[in-house]
């Protein structure tokens, strides 16, 4: 593909171009013949396609692009020698003279952008803790309605299966994170400790920690991301397919159908996982206090000393709180997803960040509650 | 026929899965310009063979070529040469829901060629102009309805102007006056622009009105049991189930 201008000036620019028009071939063409244009403003433009042995789509949006140009600033265009052919395939598209191909954007001014960008998102959390509620108050009265007839109306199947998918399964990470989190947390007390010789406390600290705040904050994370997502991003693909919508019309209600199930199967798998994640933790400390010259024995009773049932059972009633909230959160950002692909993923990132400051947020009140009540 | 050149060769192909041959030994070719249309009743693997054409499955056996390259053996720049000649519209569309219509027409280009930014733009407006969308340039694919998304989807196959266009059911599930409307378009452009349109379909209405030529697969022998002109199979094919494929009655009916 060549070009030539025999003729350039404001009056007049000839352009020549020889060899085939297409995509391929007009990558710098296109932005060398513009450029001439919007330099020069010729109040004409002759182009001579009389060299031209092939025109495609992208050709002809180059000689309309042309037309265009010259259009702008009121300059005449003409083609010469075009092929019947490739004239048929520009009337076929027709003038783009009058086309803006940039978005129009209506720009406000910065101060009233960021007051509305303000009211919509006040208006957005407000809403979306309206829709929480709501779904609350829905999950209750339908798990109310369940639990009457337990056996026969709560899909058990389905629950045993995810609590196998949520819990089962997520055993070994689990476990791996509260053995090196118990590692961890020994190795570094121990350091500090040594200087006032209180090393053999660190068996004290690791098991306090690990029993009421670490063990159920770890596992709820855990189950936050692998599960909560998966909640999430599976119902948020049945919404998009539609699939919701089936079982509306089928008069299967979603709540009792999809959501119970799963919250029952966290509220299931929640305790038990942390009570592996806190025992793989202790095994993790140990490693550190043998490390350090102690016996098991000593180890087992500073355990035995520092911890008590009510740290065992407060840490547990937690996580059954910990669990509802990230299976509820889950399955409402996926009913709440609306569009495509992206919208899926959206709602699985959502339930997550949620989740985790969900579960935050009630740890830091049950921390206080515990202090009041003095468990 | 024999004056024009073949761009799809297909050489006793075999496909399907390795546990399930799904048809075999079939040769076809089609030829510059034509509107070829893959007919049969619903899994007799329509479907399959056009992921065979398209090189997105491998043949068990036998070869598919475009334009004489093998899609299956060629490998780097050669496959992504042969891969800008053919133009591909799935059956829902599948444009890129992050995408506008218009970014959805110019990846191609911003893949394939080094256009200036501006200029792609402008291909795009043309090319949805072509399939009469020009008015949403700026739209998301959810923003549009069904058969919108259809014709957006041919735009973005025209994008690169391919030699080859691939269309999977393109008027299933729409009204008939979309219907007609893509039919009309596919026409058009295969006029003006000498693309050939390979497509699978079973909607009569369509077939009479677009295509030069049709093959009709059959679940039973595995094989292509007509090929002509679809107006020729309808009322003078020798194999009773291929006229009653086209006259639209069920074997009950005739016995």
């Amino acid at each position: 593909m060549k070009v030539e201008y025999p003729v350039a000036n404001r009056e007049k620019l000839c352009v020549i171009l020889e060899g085939d028009l297409c995509a391929d071939s007009l990558g710098n063409i296109w932005d060398d013949v513009v450029k001439k244009i919007d330099s020069l403003k010729p109040a004409l433009l002759v182009v001579d396609a009389v060299k031209i042995k092939y025109c495609d789509g992208a050709g002809v949006s180059f000689l309309l692009d042309l037309k265009r140009r010259q259009a702008q600033h009121n300059g005449n265009c003409e083609i010469e020698s075009l092929s019947k052919e490739y004239r048929n395939l520009m009337a076929l598209i027709g003038d783009v003279n009058d086309v803006s191909l940039r978005q129009d954007t209506v720009k406000a001014g910065f101060c009233r952008q960021l007051i509305s960008d303000i009211g919509m998102f006040t208006h957005s959390q407000w809403r979306d803790l309206i829709e929480q509620l709501v779904f609350l108050g829905k999950f209750c009265v339908t798990f109310a309605k369940l639990i009457r007839r337990p056996l026969s109306s709560i899909r058990w199947k389905t629950v045993f299966f995810l609590a196998e998918r949520s819990g089962a399964d997520a055993v070994g990470i689990t476990c791996l994170l509260g053995f090196l989190i118990g590692l961890i947390l020994a190795f570094q007390a121990a350091i500090p400790m040594m200087r006032f010789g209180a090393q053999v406390y660190v068996a004290n600290l690791v098991a306090v920690t690990l029993f009421r705040e670490l063990g159920p904050l770890i596992t709820a994370l855990v189950l936050a991301s692998r599960s909560g997502s998966a909640f999430a991003a599976e119902i948020g693909t049945m919404k998009v397919n539609e699939e919701l919508d089936a079982m509306n019309t089928m008069g299967i209600d979603p709540v009792s159908f999809l959501v119970v199930p799963r919250v029952l199967a966290a509220v299931l798998v929640i305790p038990l996982l942390t009570a592996f994640n806190i025992l793989m933790g202790i095994i993790g400390a140990w490693v550190v206090m043998i490390s350090l010259g102690f016996t098991t024995l000593t180890y087992v009773n500073q355990i035995k000393d520092a911890v008590n049932i009510t740290d065992l059972s407060g840490g547990f009633m937690k996580t059954f709180v910990f669990g509802c909230l990230i299976a509820c959160i889950g399955c409402l950002r996926g009913l709440q997803t609306t569009g495509g692909a992206s919208a899926v993923g959206e709602a699985a990132t959502r339930s997550v960040v949620s989740s985790i400051i969900a579960v935050v947020i009630v740890d830091g009140i049950f921390a206080v509650l515990f202090y009041y009540t003095g468990f | 026929m024999d004056r024009k050149s073949a761009v799809i060769q297909v050489q006793k192909l075999a496909g399907g899965y390795a546990d399930k041959v799904i048809f075999e030994k079939i040769s076809f070719s089609i030829y510059k310009g034509e509107v070829f249309v893959i007919l049969g009743v619903s899994g007799c693997g329509k479907s399959t063979l056009l992921k065979h054409l398209i090189g997105l499955k491998k043949p068990l056996s036998g070869s598919v070529l475009i334009d004489g390259v093998d899609m299956v053996t060629a490998y780097g720049a050669d496959r992504l040469k042969l891969l800008r000649k053919i133009g591909v519209m799935y059956q829902s569309g599948a444009l890129f829901g992050s995408m506008t219509l218009c970014e959805n027409v110019r990846l191609p280009m911003e893949e394939f060629t080094d256009l200036p930014s501006y200029a792609m733009d402008l291909i795009a407006y043309t090319k949805l102009k072509l399939v009469g969308l020009e008015s949403y340039l700026h739209f998301m694919p959810s923003e549009i309805s069904g058969g919108m998304k259809k014709r957006a989807a041919i735009a973005r196959a025209l994008a690169l102007d391919p030699l080859i266009i691939f269309l999977d059911e393109p008027t299933a599930g729409l009204d008939p006056v979309t219907a007609s409307e893509i039919d009309t378009l596919i026409l058009r452009l295969s006029k003006s622009f000498g693309i050939t349109f390979v497509i699978v379909t079973h909607e009569l209405e369509s077939i009479f009105t677009v295509a030069d030529r049709a093959i009709m697969l059959d679940a039973k022998t595995k094989t292509v049991i007509a090929d002509g002109n679809p107006k020729y199979l309808r009322d003078s094919h020798e194999n009773q189930d291929v006229r009653n494929f086209f006259n639209r009655r069920s074997q009950e009916k005739t016995n």
